[in-house]
């Protein structure tokens, strides 16, 4: 069923009766050509590509719990192409523009909103790196301004400008950064994918891998063994935990990131805003709440929440920024895996299993990657090469000295 | 969480700084390990959701540095070591 003006207009005039449930709920067969576990925003991405771009059939999706459950429903929803390094910002650009065309191409309403975001500067060291940065993403085909603090004033009149320790003295743009409805993109890649044939399999939990002679044969799941030729695996946040069925050691951490919203206010804040030496990064959703977040709680977790601490810094970083929200309430908070790697940076690659394949590490960046990511690994799966964006996404970067690092941190995981 | 230091009692995690698997201990000797051995050390880790046995050092307080076995699930602390004598403990003698 295509949704368009037309038919809700008809919908409403027949008492809304022609709506059908959006996707099937097979019964897995006993093998495909293709498995992607994990039916969250990258791996239903990767199957909807795989069918439609790439031409292949006979695909499955098993989720362990439902569609959409895990970080594609936990995250706040920033899209942006504003990195770096060249391994990283052209598959961050080639990202923004499917966004750009997601909705026409799913027909599907995922309320992608280019409402630009916005990232301050406090020092002319800090303005000379964004400015390097501007090049650099303007170089890849981005759009990048450095706004002065008379313009950033104009944008934000309220915020603390004149904060001792970070006052506010610039920030580099991207207009055509934003945010998207994040449990839509994941629904409209579910639609999308099972209009064209493929099998969204959920609470199907994959138990083990069935490998003989350094090739994949397929799943075992709590549903029973399923056969695959290929199986690639998008499950950020468990990553470790699945590539373990295939005896794999990940260059990947599993850590907590806490977000935030609060109780619904008018409107405040136009776009997306981040105060990266407060720890702290701002958005409005349109039903009013400020939806924000800082860094991880810094531990290995898979609790899925985190601590106060953290709610406390995070709070704090609001505050130093935006005092005017000191009586706003908190009225939720929840926390999300996130799969972080050793560099900050993913990995779309193959493994020593052939027929096996992996797409992880994208630390709490993976969101906004959703279209490009799942593009570049069905292109992986399809071809058994890497796209051009993303052949810097190597698992043996790390071996051969080729970290992708935008902070620089090495190889310490909570702090990227 | 509350970390209950072995020298100090009950501490607030607030005051440590978290740096990871204790896996970091066991540095292979430079001289000898190969390349691979020690980008295995540098770069890949268990993750293990559960049980995990991790290094947090006391900025905050007497610049000890602790192995914590904590279930990542849960995050409930069920042991505290002091890293010296887990070192010394698999033979390493500073």
């Amino acid at each position: 069923m295509r949704y368009s003006g037309f038919r809700v207009i008809k919908e409403a005039l027949t008492g809304h009766k022609g709506w059908k449930p959006v996707w099937h709920d097979p019964t897995p067969q006993a093998d495909y050509d293709y498995i992607i576990v994990g039916g969250g925003g990258h791996g239903l991405a990767t199957a909807y590509y795989l069918a439609k771009e790439f031409g292949q059939a006979r695909i499955a999706v098993l989720e362990k719990g439902y569609l959409g459950g895990g970080n594609v429903g936990r995250n706040t929803t920033i899209i942006r192409s504003n990195y770096l390094l060249d391994g990283n910002e052209p598959f961050y650009e080639f990202s923004l523009k499917l966004w750009e065309g997601l909705e026409q191409d799913f027909n599907y309403n995922a309320m992608v909103s280019q409402r630009g975001i916005i990232n301050l500067i406090h020092t002319d060291a800090q303005r000379d790196a964004f400015t390097r940065r501007a090049n650099a993403m303007i170089m890849h085909g981005a759009d990048a301004e450095i706004l002065s603090r008379e313009d950033v004033r104009k944008l934000y009149p309220w915020l603390n400008f004149d904060n001792s320790r970070f006052p506010i003295k610039g920030a580099i743009a991207q207009r055509r950064g934003g945010t998207v409805r994040h449990d839509a993109v994941a629904w409209g890649y579910a639609r999308g994918a099972d209009m064209r044939g493929v099998d969204l399999i959920q609470n199907c939990e994959v138990t083990g891998m069935r490998i003989e002679n350094g090739r994949i044969l397929g799943v075992e799941t709590n549903r029973g063994f399923i056969g695959a030729k290929k199986v690639g695996v998008a499950v950020a946040g468990s990553s470790s935990k699945v590539m373990a069925h295939a005896g794999m050691r990940l260059p990947i951490e599993s850590h907590v990131l806490q977000a935030f919203v609060s109780e619904g206010l008018k409107p405040l804040i136009d776009g997306v805003m981040t105060f990266g030496a407060g720890h702290f990064y701002v958005s409005q959703s349109d039903k009013g709440g400020l939806v924000f977040g800082g860094d991880i709680d810094g531990y290995n977790s898979y609790a899925q929440r985190g601590n106060l601490p953290v709610i406390e810094d995070v709070a704090e970083g609001g505050m130093a920024l935006m005092p005017a929200i000191g009586r706003v309430r908190l009225l939720r908070a929840w926390g999300g895996i996130m799969d972080m790697s050793m560099d900050g940076s993913p990995i779309i690659d193959k493994t020593h299993v052939e027929g096996l394949y992996f797409n992880g590490g994208w630390c709490y960046g993976g969101f906004k990657a959703t279209p490009a990511s799942g593009w570049c690994f069905a292109h992986l799966l399809a071809k058994d090469e890497p796209h051009k964006t993303a052949t810097a996404y190597r698992f043996d970067r790390f071996l051969k000295g080729r970290m992708i690092d935008e902070k620089g941190q090495g190889a310490t995981p909570n702090l990227h | 969480m509350i970390i209950h230091h072995p020298i100090l009692g009950p501490r607030d995690a607030q005051e440590f700084v978290y740096l990871g698997d204790e896996s970091l201990i066991d540095r292979p000797d430079g001289m000898t390990a190969g390349i691979e051995a020690f980008h295995d050390y540098a770069y890949n880790r268990d993750n293990p959701a559960g049980a995990h046995r991790e290094l947090w050092y006391h900025e905050q307080g007497d610049r000890s540095w602790l192995v914590v076995t904590r279930n990542t699930v849960t995050h409930e602390i069920t042991k505290v070591e002091l890293a010296r004598d887990v070192a010394r403990a698999k033979g390493r003698t500073k």
